[in-house]
């Protein structure tokens, strides 16, 4: 592993890339404009399909075209069901989701990049063979640990708290590996030695010249982190049982199940489900489309060689 | 203030700046393995309380016929759907590597948008659509996509439509990585687009594409969300012990087999882990993650 680059876009840049000849209409690049015209439907259709059964109110999900408006026009009666419906639980649930993310983000990054770093920079008894371990635990599958982290944290009493969803998720050994080769590859010797000669302690030495060289490393762990912890379901269904503390994804679920079950009234939540469902991924997709460089250049980590 | 200097301070600095990811990986993930593996030797009885029953636990599940049937499925669905998903992906990605067009472009942001959004939204979205009530196919006379003969297909849609954006872009980053000239010189040779695609750029990334499959075996084999948030729209399509980690959580959940559930959260780790480095080795020439 030579180069590791964090940002798709400067990959683009290095690498003279000679002009292509667009004004070309063979068959080729009517086929795969064609393949990509029909896929691009398919990508966006839920969407659509989202956006449109956001207006409707029951009757109109149920009886109306699915891919167009129809019944009366209900987005804002929809919008304040969803606020209003079980005491605005769902605002607690948004609210609880931005928390376990940001926390856990945050979190694990402050604690991937101080382990990424002194295992590139850092001289230290040990420091081989505890990344020697953490290489070998790195395929543990995380879904196989949630049951029995369940278990041990249910012997000291710590379930159905917010600690039990922030904590696991702080343990990002993909992320410490990551930052372990991009500070190796980034943050300069010398000036790891200039500061040190100047007499500044190690923290300092981490805080001043490796965080800012490490930066765009940085911010593609913490943005996945975040968005992995948003989009967590497993863990919090595991660990949860206080609907207060539920996140969005397991919120969500339980008005689903009630609703597709059917028991006590709970068909007339389908539009509140939906009217959910957009709020909750408008953010994300929100974020998503700002944050583009950072999401592929985190992709492109461990693709390039 | 100089106090220590040279390779003391540094080791002592080392060791504090590993120390809060040391603290998490026992705490997190030694420990509950640790912890699994103890649980999955005991049996808890009414009478005795827990006891140690040796191998029982595995005994039962390597006989469990349920566990068994949803081990074959998830065997299934990776054999059908990530190749599928991993050509898909490839094709996508070769194709707007080599068009450079506004709708290359877009395409590129419609084919990921979907793996921005949490798995659960993703598949109440396609539950809906499936539906025969709100859905999209009364046109086609309403087939019944959560039928058992269905039900499989239809998660593989799920997971192919929140997925194969992502291996794109991971594949195209790759692409994107490759030196242009090799093919220049092809082109000059007289190669076409879909020769160069085929014998040329695909060869170069097999080390992505190894990476991404590892990925998506792994996935496959916890396979876990999709078929839970489907579950009540046919449960007698999607049963308990639908796929392995599935019945799991139902054995831990609904039946309070702590023990017998850890025994299989166990194997599944042990399988899933030893896979994956098998995998690896197997394929070691091709893969980045030598």
């Amino acid at each position: 592993m030579s180069t590791v680059t964090m940002d798709g876009a400067s990959t683009r840049a290095a690498a003279p890339v000679p002009r292509r000849r667009t004004a070309r209409f063979g068959a080729g690049r009517i086929a795969s404009h064609a393949v990509m015209a029909v896929m691009a439907v398919y990508f966006l259709l839920p969407f659509w399909w989202l956006l449109m059964a956001a207006t409707k109110n029951n009757d109109g999900l149920f009886d109306s075209r699915p891919l167009w408006f129809g019944g009366d026009f209900s987005l804002f009666d929809n919008l304040s069901a969803l606020f209003t419906q079980s005491d605005g639980i769902y605002l607690k649930w948004l609210r609880n989701s931005a928390l376990y993310s940001v926390v856990s983000g945050f979190g694990a990054t402050a604690v991937a990049a101080l382990a990424g770093y002194a295992f590139a920079k850092l001289e230290f008894r040990g420091r081989n063979a505890l990344f020697a371990t953490l290489l070998g635990l790195i395929m543990v599958p995380m879904t196989a640990l949630v049951l029995p982290t369940y278990l041990l944290m249910s012997e000291i009493g710590l379930t159905d708290s917010i600690w039990a969803v922030i904590l696991p998720s702080l343990l990002n050994p993909f992320g410490v590996y990551l930052l372990r080769v991009y500070a190796h590859d980034s943050v300069p010797d010398e000036m790891l030695e200039a500061a040190r000669i100047d007499g500044a302690g190690e923290f300092r030495v981490f805080r001043s010249v490796a965080l800012p060289a490490m930066r765009p490393a940085l911010v593609t762990v913490l943005l996945f982190t975040m968005v992995a912890t948003w989009n967590n379901f497993f863990l919090p269904l595991v660990m949860l049982s206080n609907d207060d503390l539920f996140p969005l994804t397991v919120g969500l679920r339980t008005w689903y199940q009630s609703a597709t079950i059917g028991s006590g009234g709970g068909e007339a939540l389908f539009n509140v489900i939906v009217a959910g469902s957009l709020v909750a991924i408008i953010p994300l997709i929100i974020a998503f489309l700002m944050l583009q460089r950072y999401w592929r250049g985190g992709l492109t980590i461990g693709a390039v060689k | 203030m100089r106090i220590r200097r040279g390779p003391g301070r540094q080791a002592a600095a080392g060791w504090l700046f590993v120390t809060p990811f040391t603290i998490l990986l026992v705490a997190f993930l030694l420990l509950p393995m640790a912890y699994a593996a103890k649980l999955s030797l005991y049996r808890s009885t009414l009478v005795e309380g827990e006891v140690f029953a040796w191998l029982d636990n595995y005994r039962q599940a390597l006989g469990d016929p349920e566990l068994r049937r949803g081990v074959v499925r998830v065997i299934v669905f990776g054999v059908v759907q990530t190749p599928v998903m991993i050509a898909l992906a490839l094709a996508f990605a070769l194709i707007i590597d080599h068009a450079t067009s506004r709708l290359s472009r877009f395409f590129r942001l419609a084919a990921f948008v979907p793996y921005a959004v949490p798995v659960v939204i993703g598949t109440l979205m396609w539950g809906f659509l499936y539906s025969p009530r709100t859905g999209l196919f009364s046109a086609l006379g309403n087939p019944d996509f959560l039928s058992s003969d269905w039900v499989l297909y239809s998660l593989g849609n799920v997971v192919t439509w929140q997925w194969a954006g992502y291996n794109m872009i991971v594949l195209y980053a790759a692409l994107q990585g490759l030196p242009r000239e090799v093919y220049e010189s092809a082109r000059i040779d007289g190669a076409g687009p879909l020769q160069i695609a085929l014998r040329i750029k695909t060869p170069m990334i097999s080390a992505a594409i190894v990476l991404v499959t590892i990925f998506t075996i792994i996935g496959t084999l916890q396979f876990f969300t999709e078929p839970l948030i489907l579950q009540p729209l046919n449960p007698g399509a999607i049963t308990n012990s639908y796929t392995p980690n599935v019945y799991a959580y139902h054995q831990a959940f609904s039946y309070q087999q702590y023990n017998y559930s850890a025994a299989i959260s166990f194997l599944l780790g042990a399988v899933v882990f030893i896979g994956s480095y098998i995998f690896l080795f197997v394929t070691r020439r091709r893969s980045a993650l030598r």
